[in-house]
This record gives structure tokens, C-alpha cells and sequence, in this order.
């Protein structure tokens, strides 16, 4: 063979080789997600990043007991079995709870997943002397079900839970604590240095190293973590659920926290899916071809409203009023039509709707009337300051919507002064309260919220166990009947029941306005036409298993 | 010039020290609770007292701060809170990510503005002068959040010629010099490039149209040196003060621009501090700011001594 031949076959054989590199690569569906998290979320099976977090880190990759139904667009999210396939509290003793586990079931590292695994993962986070107990893991976890104590083996797949106190919202709080491999993590251990003496340093690194190879039980396996810039899982083709065995290959997820840095990742074809597109983008993403997708969340976007001694708060003309005066389809408009207009902290045909007998609209008339009444005019109006930031997660677009309600309320004899602080400050003052120097004289604050749980949704804001510093009753609102129908909702242990009387709660709540509700976020996502089969369920939760790439 | 090179070292002992203490202050007096990316803000009282035990926030300041100074100094900068991840390699990661834009961006901006700002220099009231001029005025005063996302809009979406933003393919763990990731630099480099070739071309411009009114240049004329050879002694008598402001430039630079690294979610020091500052990871935070200023003086005592070698003026300040 000449040296023009030996080279031509040469080349003809990397051709060859790149085409069928290339088809191969071809063949493999991966999906590339733009997130807002400014960092991949935490990958050991206790996200945090907020629900974003539990979105892309959680839910693929883990399990809990209990899961959310993310199956339907139309329906509300309720929660379903997960790894357990029933459950049920202990008649004669309502603080312990009795969990069957789903036969079967293993981690994505091969070992079993049964009741001993349950009872490690709860001592994870509640018992200090277990050699996996995670301290970072505690705050994302343990205040999300903030009465579970302990958890003993009964058999294999048995499980009894025992609660601080007699506690409905369990199951609901179980879908925050996922299950993570103990098996995995032990060889992980087992991988830290003989020279790394301290047991507390030990697990740290054993978590480190976890968390860089994760194993769950979950439909996606992590298999590659590069810190702050993405996160690639792969599936999990031996998965438990037959209907949630993934159709894509891998999963990368980007982290990008900038919107317009998003939007020309998705135009410019280098992510397949963002999340939260800025609404002035949406045009030109539609244009482009892209599908939106949206659906109310169980978030809200209030004003919390003071009771402190000398608010005008105080007068449930004023609450009524200022809930009437607010023309949120006017806002709706502002923000492209990516908001919910609330009428309620949950929906009308949610299971703790309850029908309550004030409602939630815009009267500009009957708000004036009230106002009136209440002693307020032009010349005399209700002098209201609102803390408020500039950005912050779940806060939407605060200062526009902000300043829409100092219009808005401008009509019905309300002067609004906003104090913009610092993210952070902001927050923090959330569980400080009105009364603390930090609320800078203010009457109300804007700190959005999610409504998934009883306890996140509700309970937080009008039970006078929660008064600040110890939760988030920051306009310090409760009373007695508030108390009462907190212990009924907490007490009633058949769903129903339970549903019944957060719904009568949740319908108290609305009649008393301790909020100006303003919007439900409908957590907006763009996508490539090249995705498909995607649910986008009222929820904060997508779920990615049964989707598919073209 | 040993004694010289021994007293700019001698000089950056205390300087490291009041950044050191300053930089733990700054974070420390910022508001907000240091556990806020663990701690949720529906936690219990008890469970916030605990973790702040655990995390070492329990303690008084000046504990807190020999601690933090002690480990520091081994090369230890902690844990983050957010991540639990050692700080150290991330920041050393992030700051390799910044020094491949920022050196990118200084050769950039060096070579435009030296150009600009001797064309401007040397053509006084020219045409050639004001537009020059021009250009370095619109470096300084464009706003680089703003000029990034044009960039992107016109390279990415319109043209789709470079990538909007990211390391590249695998991210810049898997970083090699092949135009699948280098492409990635250029944008973000050229964002960053403006601003120090607009002030090198006003400085440039200026020490040219001093030295050009200093006595020796007709003296060379004189002597018969043509306008090359006179330009090559205004070069020369401009290189070290040129080379002092891109030595600063380039500090600046390492310092990472949080606008410019979100915008293209590059990896590097701006983008990290964003994140510490935005998650109030107090323990990323102070281990990259002091990181970023020590490279500062470092560079500093580098432009100090280069600037010494090349002016002998300077050594026997």
C-alpha cells in the first residue's frame, strides 16, 4: 500500500469511527436543565436550594414513604405511598405510627432497602450518636417534621414511627425525609483515611464522599458532581415504579442563576429546559418555538399584616378592605400572565378550600365602603409600611408588585410607604417579628411561602405556639378558636377527617385576612419542543421519570 | 535592590493582617443569620442554638477569629456551610477560573488600550486622537452587565457563533485547550477587557503627551532620530507606569466580576462570592475574599519589584 493509500484508509477509519461515535452519542437522550440555583443543589439525599432543591437532587433520585401525586396537571398534588405502601397510627397510642414498607425495593448500589434502612435515615438527622449523623442535614429536615422522634424495627418491612406528640401531618411531613443508602455510605466510610481519627470528621467526609456518588432509591442515579457548575444522572432502568422508569438516558443539570443568562442558554440551544424565564422573554421564547409551561403552585405572594398594639391591622374592615382594593388580573397583566390570582392560601377545590364565607376579589366600591367605615378618607388615610426586598428566593418580582399595590391601595385611602431591605435581613426579621427593631416600624411584610403542608401552609401563621421567635407568626395573629382548630386538624387521623377540619381552618383563616393575599407563582418553565410527554402538576414538583427526549 | 525586594515583602505582613481581620468583621457585621442556607427559616429556637454550636458561631468574635486566622494560615479555610465542601480547593478552582478569563481579558485590554492610548498620545487633537479617545471613554463608562448581554445576544442567539456561557463540556473540571472550551472564554474576556483598556488607553494617552512635552524629545530630534526612534524612547519612558495600572487592572480583574461571571455562569471568584454572598456562606466567603486579597498584594509586591527592575528611580525611593 502506498503512503496516499495507507493515509486515505486511515482516514477513512477515523470517519468511520467519529460517525459511529457520533451516532451512539446521538442515540442517548439527554435532557440539559437551567436552573435558578445559584449551586448544585445538596446531593445526598437532603436537598436544600428550597424546593428547587428537593425538585432536582430529591425527587429523582430518592424516596421517601410518602410521595407527592406529580401524575396530573389538573388535580391538586396530594400525597401518595411511596416506600411505604401503607401506614396507619397506633388506636390506643396516637404518637406512634405503624409504616409497611414496599417489598422488593433496592438502592441504586444493589443492598436492600427495609426497616433498618428507615431507622438509619432517621437518625441521620435526630440521633447525635449514630455514626451517620449528618448536623447539615438537620435544619432542611427536622424542621420539616418537626414532632417525629424516633423510629424502631418491628420486621424487615415494618416500621414504627413515635411522634413528640399526636401528630396528623406526619405522613405529609415524611415526603421531606428521604432515603438514602446505608449500605453506600458505609463503604464510603469505610473509604475515609485510617488517618481521620475524629468520628464527627469521619462522617463528614463519608457524606462528602457521598454525595459525589450518591445512591437512593430513586428513578435517576447521580454519577457525576462538579461543584457549582452541573450535576449529570443517569437512569435507573431497574427502578420500582414500571410507570416511572425513565425514558431519558441522563439528566444534566446547569446551574444558572441570571434569568437572561437562562433564556440565551435555552435560545442558543445549549440547555434543553430552563426554569423561571423572565416574563419579558416569553414572547420571543414562544416565537422561537419553545413551549411554556405553567400551573399554580402551592405558593403565595401575600402582605402579612401586623397585630401589634396601634396597627391598623387591627380592624378587620382594614384587612377586608385592603384584600378588595387590589385588582390582582391588573397584576396578572404586569407579569405576562405568569402569576395565579388567589383566593385563598389554597385554591377553591383543594382539600382544606372550606368555603369560606369572605371572598377574595377585587371591589374597589365595597373596599371604600369598608374603609369608610373603618374612619379612613382621601384626606385621612391608613398609613401602612411594608418590608419588602429587592430579590429573594420565591419573591417573584417584589418591588414591581410591590409598588402595583402602593397604586392600587392609593384608591382606597391607604398611603403605603415600602421599606426595601436586604434579602436576608428580611427574612431573618420573618421570624423576629413585627415588633422587633429589625421590622423598621412596619405594619406588614412581604415573605412569600410555600403551601404544600399544613404546618408550612397554615399552622405557622395563627397558632399562638408560634409567635415569634419560634416560627413564623410574625404579625403575632392567633387566638384561642385558631388553637382549637389547629389541635382538631393535628388530631384527626383518618385523611378525611383531617382534610376537614384544615379545610375549616383554612376558611377561618381567609374570613379573619391576617394576609393580603396578592399572587400564587404558576412556576413557569420554557422547554425545547424537542421534550415531551411533560405534566407540570400543582405543585413545586415536576416529575422527570416519564418524560422523553426526541 | 535585596533591601528593596525585603521591604515590599516587610510591607505586606501588616497589610495581610488588617485584610484578614477586616475581611472576618465585614462578613461578620453584614445582617442576616450565618445558618440561613441550613437553616430553615421555620426552625425551632432550639435547633438554631444547637447548630450554631455546632457550626461555632457560639463563640465570641475574637475566638472565632484566631480559629479561623490559625487554620488559615495552615491552608485550612474551612468548611462551607451551604455545601459542606472544603473551602480551600473550591476557591482555588474558582480562582484558576478567574485567571484564565482575567489574563485573557488584561493581554485584551493591555494591547487595545496601549495602542489606542499611544495613537491618541502620539496624533494630539487628530482625528485619530478623538476617536481613540472616543473608544477608551465608551470602555470606561459601558456598563459590563449590560455589554455582556448584548454579546451574548448578538454572538450566541442571533449568530450562534460562541456559547452563552458555561466552561464547556464537562465543566472546568474537564477544562483543555481545544476551541469546544476556549470558546467559552472569549465572550466573558472581551466583557472584561473594556474596561481596562479604557483606563490603560487614558493613561497611556496622557504619560505620551507628557514625556512628547518633556524637554529630551527635541534633544532627540535633535541628535537626528528619526520619529520611530523618538517613539521608541516614549515607549520606554511610558512602560513602567503602563505596566503599574495593568498590574492593577489585572488585580482587579482577579478579583472576578460577580456581574460578568453570572451573567455567563462562569466558574471563577465573582461567581463564587456571588454565591456566598447571596447563601451568607460566611466561611466561603471570608476564605475567598482573603484569597483574592492576598493575591492583590501579592501582585502588587510583583509590580512593585518589576517596576523597580525597570526604573531604578523606584528602588532608591
Amino acid at each position: 500500500m502506498s503512503s496516499t493509500s495507507a493515509k486515505r484508509a486511515v482516514m477513512l477509519a477515523l470517519g468511520f469511527s467519529t460517525t459511529l461515535a457520533g451516532a451512539s452519542l446521538a442515540q442517548e437522550k439527554v435532557l440539559r436543565i437551567g436552573m435558578t440555583a445559584a449551586d448544585i443543589p445538596r446531593t445526598h439525599g437532603q436537598p436544600d436550594q428550597g424546593f428547587e432543591g428537593n425538585r432536582f437532587t430529591g425527587i429523582p433520585m430518592y424516596d421517601g414513604l410518602t410521595n407527592w401525586d406529580l401524575s396530573s396537571a389538573e388535580k391538586a398534588s396530594v400525597v401518595i405511598p411511596g416506600l411505604a405502601t401503607e401506614w396507619a397510627v397506633d388506636a390506643s397510642d396516637k404518637t406512634k405510627w405503624v409504616f409497611k414498607l414496599r417489598p422488593g425495593v433496592k438502592f441504586q448500589d444493589g443492598s436492600a432497602f427495609d426497616a433498618a434502612a428507615v431507622v438509619w435515615n432517621v437518625d441521620k438527622v435526630l440521633n447525635k450518636e449514630a455514626a451517620q449523623f449528618a448536623p447539615d442535614q438537620i435544619g432542611v429536615t427536622v424542621s420539616r417534621m418537626p414532632t417525629l422522634k424516633v423510629a424502631k424495627v418491628v420486621d424487615p418491612l415494618t416500621v414504627e414511627l413515635t411522634t413528640s406528640e399526636p401528630d396528623a401531618f406526619l405522613p405529609i411531613n415524611l415526603t421531606n425525609l428521604y432515603m438514602a443508602s446505608p449500605a453506600h455510605w458505609a463503604a464510603k466510610l469505610a473509604a475515609v483515611p485510617a488517618s481521620v481519627t475524629e468520628p464527627a470528621e469521619r462522617a463528614k467526609q463519608a457524606w462528602a464522599a457521598f454525595s459525589a456518588d450518591p445512591s437512593g432509591t430513586g428513578p435517576f442515579k447521580g454519577v457525576k458532581l462538579s461543584p457549582r457548575e452541573r450535576f449529570e444522572m443517569v437512569a435507573n432502568k431497574s427502578y420500582w415504579d414500571p410507570k416511572r422508569v425513565p425514558k431519558i438516558d441522563r439528566v444534566v443539570l446547569l446551574p444558572l442563576p441570571e434569568a437572561n443568562a437562562r433564556t440565551a442558554a435555552l435560545l442558543s440551544g445549549q440547555v434543553d429546559w430552563i426554569e423561571a424565564p423572565s416574563p419579558d422573554a416569553v414572547p420571543q421564547i414562544k416565537q422561537r418555538g419553545f413551549s411554556i409551561y405553567s400551573n399554580a403552585q402551592p405558593h403565595v405572594w401575600p402582605w402579612q399584616l401586623s397585630f401589634a398594639e396601634g396597627s391598623v391591622w387591627l380592624d378587620k374592615k382594614v384587612r377586608h378592605a385592603a384584600n378588595l382594593c387590589v385588582n390582582r388580573e391588573e397584576l396578572k397583566t404586569l407579569l405576562g400572565g405568569l402569576m395565579e390570582v388567589p383566593k385563598g392560601t389554597v385554591p377553591p377545590g383543594h382539600p382544606w378550600w372550606g368555603n369560606p364565607k369572605f371572598e377574595i376579589k377585587y371591589d374597589l366600591e365595597a373596599a371604600k365602603k369598608l374603609m369608610t367605615e373603618a374612619g379612613f378618607s382621601a384626606a385621612k388615610p391608613a398609613k401602612v409600611k411594608v418590608l419588602t426586598s429587592a430579590s429573594g428566593s420565591g419573591q417573584m418580582q417584589p418591588l414591581p408588585m410591590n409598588e402595583f399595590m402602593q397604586q392600587a391601595l392609593k384608591d382606597c385611602y391607604f398611603d403605603v410607604a415600602l421599606e426595601v431591605g436586604e434579602w436576608n435581613a428580611v427574612f431573618t426579621n420573618w421570624r423576629e417579628g413585627a415588633k422587633h427593631a429589625n421590622a423598621r416600624g412596619a405594619n406588614a411584610t412581604n415573605v412569600t411561602y410555600a403551601a404544600m403542608d399544613p404546618f408550612f401552609a397554615m399552622v405557622r401563621f395563627v397558632s399562638t405556639k408560634t409567635f415569634p421567635p419560634v416560627s413564623n407568626n410574625w404579625g403575632y395573629f392567633g387566638n384561642d378558636e385558631f388553637d382549637k382548630l389547629i389541635a382538631d386538624a393535628r388530631t384527626s387521623f383518618d385523611g378525611t377527617a383531617r382534610d376537614a377540619a384544615l379545610a375549616k381552618l383554612h376558611a377561618r383563616i381567609v374570613e379573619e385576612a391576617p394576609f393580603v393575599w396578592v399572587a400564587h407563582d404558576v412556576g413557569p418553565r420554557a422547554m425545547s419542543a424537542k421534550v415531551k410527554g411533560v405534566v407540570q402538576p400543582k405543585s413545586w414538583f415536576i416529575d422527570l421519570a416519564p418524560m422523553s427526549m426526541e | 535592590m535585596l533591601i528593596y525586594l525585603a521591604k515590599r515583602i516587610l510591607y505586606v505582613l501588616p497589610v495581610a493582617l488588617g485584610v484578614s481581620v477586616f475581611c472576618f468583621l465585614l462578613v461578620h457585621i453584614a445582617p442576616g443569620d450565618p445558618l440561613t442556607s441550613v437553616l430553615p427559616p421555620d426552625a425551632s429556637q432550639a435547633m438554631q442554638d444547637e447548630l450554631r454550636k455546632i457550626y461555632g458561631f457560639d463563640r465570641p468574635l475574637p475566638v472565632q477569629f484566631g480559629l479561623w486566622l490559625w487554620k488559615a494560615l495552615q491552608g485550612d479555610l474551612g468548611t462551607s456551610i451551604a455545601t459542606g465542601r472544603p473551602v480551600a480547593p473550591e476557591v482555588w478552582r474558582a480562582v484558576g477560573n478567574t485567571l484564565l478569563i482575567a489574563c485573557l481579558a488584561t493581554v485584551i485590554g493591555f494591547v487595545l488600550g496601549c495602542f489606542f492610548g499611544f495613537v491618541a498620545g502620539y496624533f494630539r487633537g487628530s482625528f485619530l486622537d478623538k476617536f481613540a479617545s472616543m473608544l477608551a471613554v465608551l470602555g470606561v463608562s459601558v456598563p459590563h452587565y449590560w455589554l455582556g448581554m448584548v454579546l451574548v445576544i448578538v454572538f450566541s442567539v442571533q449568530l450562534g457563533w460562541l456559547p452563552p456561557g458555561g466552561a464547556g463540556p464537562g465543566g472546568s473540571a474537564a477544562w483543555k485547550w481545544d476551541w469546544e472550551h476556549v470558546s467559552h472564554m472569549i465572550l466573558p474576556a472581551v466583557t472584561m477587557s473594556v474596561i481596562p483598556m479604557g483606563i490603560i488607553s487614558r493613561t497611556v494617552r496622557a504619560l505620551v503627551a507628557d514625556i512628547l512635552n518633556q524637554e529630551f524629545v527635541p534633544a532627540l530630534r535633535a541628535k537626528g532620530l528619526m520619529d520611530f526612534g523618538v517613539f521608541r524612547h516614549v515607549v520606554k519612558n511610558a512602560a513602567p507606569t503602563a505596566l503599574a495600572v495593568m498590574g492593577l487592572q489585572l488585580g482587579y480583574l482577579l478579583g472576578g466580576s460577580i456581574l460578568i461571571e453570572t451573567v455567563f455562569s462562569w466558574p471563577g471568584t465573582g461567581f463564587l462570592l456571588g454565591n456566598a454572598i447571596f447563601q451568607r456562606d460566611l466561611p466561603l466567603l471570608q476564605g475567598t475574599i482573603l484569597v483574592l486579597a492576598m493575591f492583590f498584594v501579592g501582585l502588587n509586591v510583583l509590580v512593585d519589584i518589576v517596576q523597580g527592575l525597570l526604573d531604578p528611580r523606584v528602588r532608591r525611593r
